[in-house]
């Protein structure tokens, strides 16, 4: 059941409350003057700002795992993390701003709970942050390091690339990285403009020995989250921002891991296959009711979930059932993860192919400010392009 | 502050204390003092720029002088005759191991080769100050410090040839060493990254609480890296049991100091970083051993890192792909050589108390040689690894994918088998 949870960007303001921009007599200036300006009232709807692009698609409440509670994706995150340092008692949680509770408040609690050995604010230096959490991981604990937006992750690229990745190859197993996670928000938020709303995952996914796995909300976050810290590879995680509040689930409380690697099929089809990750699958699943309803074509949904290493027989499988692909994301489509999997899928399916394979992305371009509500490859463009490759 | 949250399906407002948790005091501006949160500082009303001061830097700690004659009596570490000759003679070891290796790759039997002809002493005077369970975060020219633990010469020969017994299963480069057993992690090829990845095994270490430190080498062109300052200021801030040991041997390359920094050197940087700081003279290996001693004393019960800046000359070219006759002098090159060498310094000192002789410098040259020559000509038999190696540790488990890019080289291979050099390789 669809829940229509308006995101209204003027909520985002509120975020900027949570993270401790100070109100009070500077404020009630300003709003003063805002009110006795001529334009004030003449502000109208069109000159309102976007409400959200997609529509959120909750989970089906999740029986498998124990009792639930109501969470959105940072409570879910919040909760994972709970589970993992009270379970692992090397486990530590580090990163800029994440005593406090962090600026999406992942961590809010953890460090009463747990004790500032466990839960610290660094430096502001993401090569630091990941290098250190390199250390941490090589010395044999846990680590679970916070970049604060995915956008800021490339100081640490040569440390995750040349170094996280590499260590178990290079040494020849004596060493790895394995008990490191780095955590990162990502995607558009509505108003994130070139360095709040990155998605880079494809810089990563040209890497191996990483993993990379994204999730569509909050029962996969947690789920995919403990995997990831359980797992014995690096890993980064990427956790779309603009559902950290938006997004609400029944989460199990209890410790549960989702496996990496392997796509979920959300809805199933026969008529084309629309891959998608993140924020986007919300997208997906509205673009696929609209097939439905306007074109009568049926779907079939496939969340990736892991980016690296991805389920390319799921993916494949599907396409030879269908004969279409659409695979939709919001970053650049010029080497974005489209392109990897549209050249896999015409080796694996060229026969099954009825159509060119379409791919659905941000511009070419640096992700934009007050032109997001273009560049972003909304229902529209998707609907759009599912029309064209139905009479292709 | 008044914040909206949500508990459990329930709205309301929460107050929020916002804990100012770095002061003491409550702010008052009747004091006549900064009340700034940034530094604890004095008032001055006078304008006046601190100048560095590069002229009369740090000074250089010294044991010996440049003879081997000690200088002042209390400094003598007064080391048992047995552990000064294990120094003397594992780094005239090195040397020998340096001298056969770099020339078997003048005669290409292996790839390539670095040298460590002056910085001996940095090596075992460091090395012999720790415990064996401490960890060893290195750069490259730190082979002195595997040869002190054990490292044997079958293990170094097998890295450089990258044949069959290599630890690191003839992945890297010749001199990128690592050992689990002896707690020295595998060398990587970028510089400085080791440097914060330091600060974290050192952080985990004190929260083991097993009286073990993390020690970290780099050079001082390294220490211009990023990483080096991530890793100096996260280390002091978050209070980690560590050495940071930087050989600073006047070159990074064909680039001299004086083109890598304009302040006092790197043990300067340190205060910078509210980190105890020292420079020693790296050619002195009991100012070496003495330093490194009592930084990891000290780093371990006060849970606060230590930087040594060991000064020192780089003898030998950066590597076998380095001619250094290009930008510097043969005799600049020779005075540090025929003056001030590490061996040559504890030889004096050894004499000087009848621990060693002509004879047994003789003796002992012979036997090295013939030992490194033993392990080289074995190694050099040797098979390398089996190429399946070239698939595996990517992830700690084969993934679907590229097992099937195994499998596709694999029939490549079967099928044009002439064209690949299959006979050098283990079945």
């Amino acid at each position: 059941m669809a829940t229509a949870a308006r995101f209204l960007l003027r909520r985002a303001n509120s975020k900027l409350a949570l993270t401790g921009v100070a109100t009070g007599s500077h404020g009630s200036l300003g709003a003063t003057l805002l009110k006795v300006s001529p334009i004030f009232s003449s502000w109208t709807e069109t000159q309102r700002r976007h409400a959200a692009h997609f529509t959120y698609h909750p989970d089906p409440v999740p029986t498998q795992y124990g009792p639930t509670q109501k969470m959105n994706l940072f409570q879910s995150v919040t909760s994972a993390l709970d589970n993992t340092l009270a379970s692992d008692p090397t486990a530590v949680i580090f990163g800029e701003d994440v005593a406090f509770g962090g600026v999406f408040r992942c961590t809010v609690g953890l460090r009463d709970k747990y004790g500032k050995d466990r839960v610290f604010n660094t430096p502001l230096c993401e090569q630091g942050i990941v290098g250190f959490g390199i250390g941490v991981a090589v010395a044999g604990a846990t680590a679970i390091a916070e970049i604060q937006f995915a956008d800021y992750i490339f100081p640490a690229f040569d440390q995750i690339v040349n170094e996280a990745a590499k260590y178990r190859y290079r040494s020849g197993n004596l060493f790895d990285c394995g008990n490191l996670t780095i955590r990162a928000p990502w995607g558009c938020v509505g108003h994130g403009s070139l360095y709040h709303s990155q998605s880079p995952e494809a810089f990563f996914a040209h890497c191996p020995g990483l993993k990379v796995v994204i999730p569509r909300g909050p029962v996969q976050a947690k789920g995919l989250l403990l995997s990831c810290i359980a797992d014995n590879n690096p890993c980064i995680f990427f956790e779309p921002k603009i559902l950290y509040r938006a997004a609400v689930e029944q989460v199990p409380v209890e410790l549960y891991t989702i496996p990496l690697s392997q796509a979920e099929v959300l809805q199933e089809g026969s008529d084309i296959t629309l891959v998608a990750w993140g924020t986007q699958i919300h997208v997906m699943r509205e673009v696929a009711d609209m097939a439905q309803e306007k074109l009568g074509v049926s779907c079939e949904v496939i969340d990736l979930q892991t980016i690296l290493p991805w389920d390319i027989e799921a993916v494949c499988k599907s396409v030879v059932k269908t004969g279409r692909l659409l695979v939709s994301h919001e970053a650049p489509i010029t080497g974005g993860f489209a392109a990897e999997i549209s050249s896999t899928v015409q080796e694996e399916c060229f026969l099954n192919l009825e159509a060119p394979i379409a791919r659905v992305c941000g511009y070419d371009t640096p992700f934009p400010h007050i032109f997001e509500p273009f560049y972003i490859p909304d229902k529209w463009k998707c609907f759009d392009a599912i029309k064209r490759m139905i009479n292709y | 502050m008044f914040l909206l949250v949500e508990e459990r399906g329930v709205r309301k407002l929460a107050v929020i204390e916002i804990r100012a948790m770095h002061r003491q005091q409550p702010f008052d501006s009747s004091l006549e003092k900064p009340q700034f949160p940034g530094a604890s500082a004095e008032f001055v009303d006078q304008l006046e720029f601190i100048q560095p001061n590069v002229i009369s830097g740090i000074p250089v700690y010294r044991v010996m002088d440049r003879q081997g004659n000690i200088i002042n009596p209390s400094q003598d570490p007064q080391l048992s005759k047995e552990t000064v000759l294990n120094f003397y003679q594992t780094m005239t070891l090195l040397n020998t191991m340096d001298r056969i290796l770099y020339e078997s790759q003048r005669q290409g039997r292996i790839s390539f080769y670095m040298t460590n002809y002056g910085e001996e002493g940095t090596h075992i005077g460091s090395a012999a100050a720790l415990d064996p369970n401490d960890l060893v975060f290195g750069q490259y020219r730190e082979a002195g410090v595997l040869m002190y633990r054990g490292f044997p010469l079958d293990l170094f020969m097998a890295q450089c040839y990258a044949n069959a017994d290599d630890l690191g299963k003839g992945r890297q480069m010749p001199v990128h060493y690592g050992s689990k057993d002896l707690n020295f992690v595998t060398i990587s090829s970028p510089l400085a990254t080791q440097i914060p990845q330091a600060a974290g095994a050192a952080y985990a270490v004190k929260r083991e609480n097993k009286n073990r430190a993390v020690i970290c080498y780099f050079g001082e062109g390294a220490a211009s890296e990023g990483d080096a300052h991530a890793g100096f200021n996260f280390s002091a801030t978050l209070e980690c049991p560590l050495i940071f040991f930087c050989r600073n041997n006047g070159y990074a390359i064909s680039t001299p100091t004086n083109e890598q920094y304009r302040g006092d050197g790197i043990a300067a940087r340190g205060p910078g970083y509210g980190m105890l700081s020292i420079r020693v003279d790296g050619n002195d290996v009991f100012a070496v051993y003495n330093a490194t001693k009592e930084a990891r004393r000290r780093a371990v019960a006060e849970n606060q890192p230590f930087l040594i800046e060991a000064m020192t000359y780089r003898i030998g070219h950066h590597s076998t792909s380095d001619d250094s006759s290009a930008y510097r002098s043969v005799d600049e090159v020779n005075y540090w050589d025929k003056q001030d060498h590490p061996i040559s310094r504890l030889r004096h000192y050894m004499m000087a108390r009848d621990w060693w002789s002509e004879d047994d410098e003789r003796s002992w040259r012979k036997q090295s040689r013939k030992t490194v020559m033993e392990a080289f000509e074995r190694a050099e038999r040797r098979l390398k690894p089996n190429p399946e190696l070239l698939f595996t540790d990517v992830y700690q488990e084969m993934t679907p994918s590229l097992d099937k890019q195994r499998q596709a080289l694999w029939r490549h291979v079967q099928q044009y088998k002439e064209h690949y050099p299959l006979d050098l390789y283990d079945k």
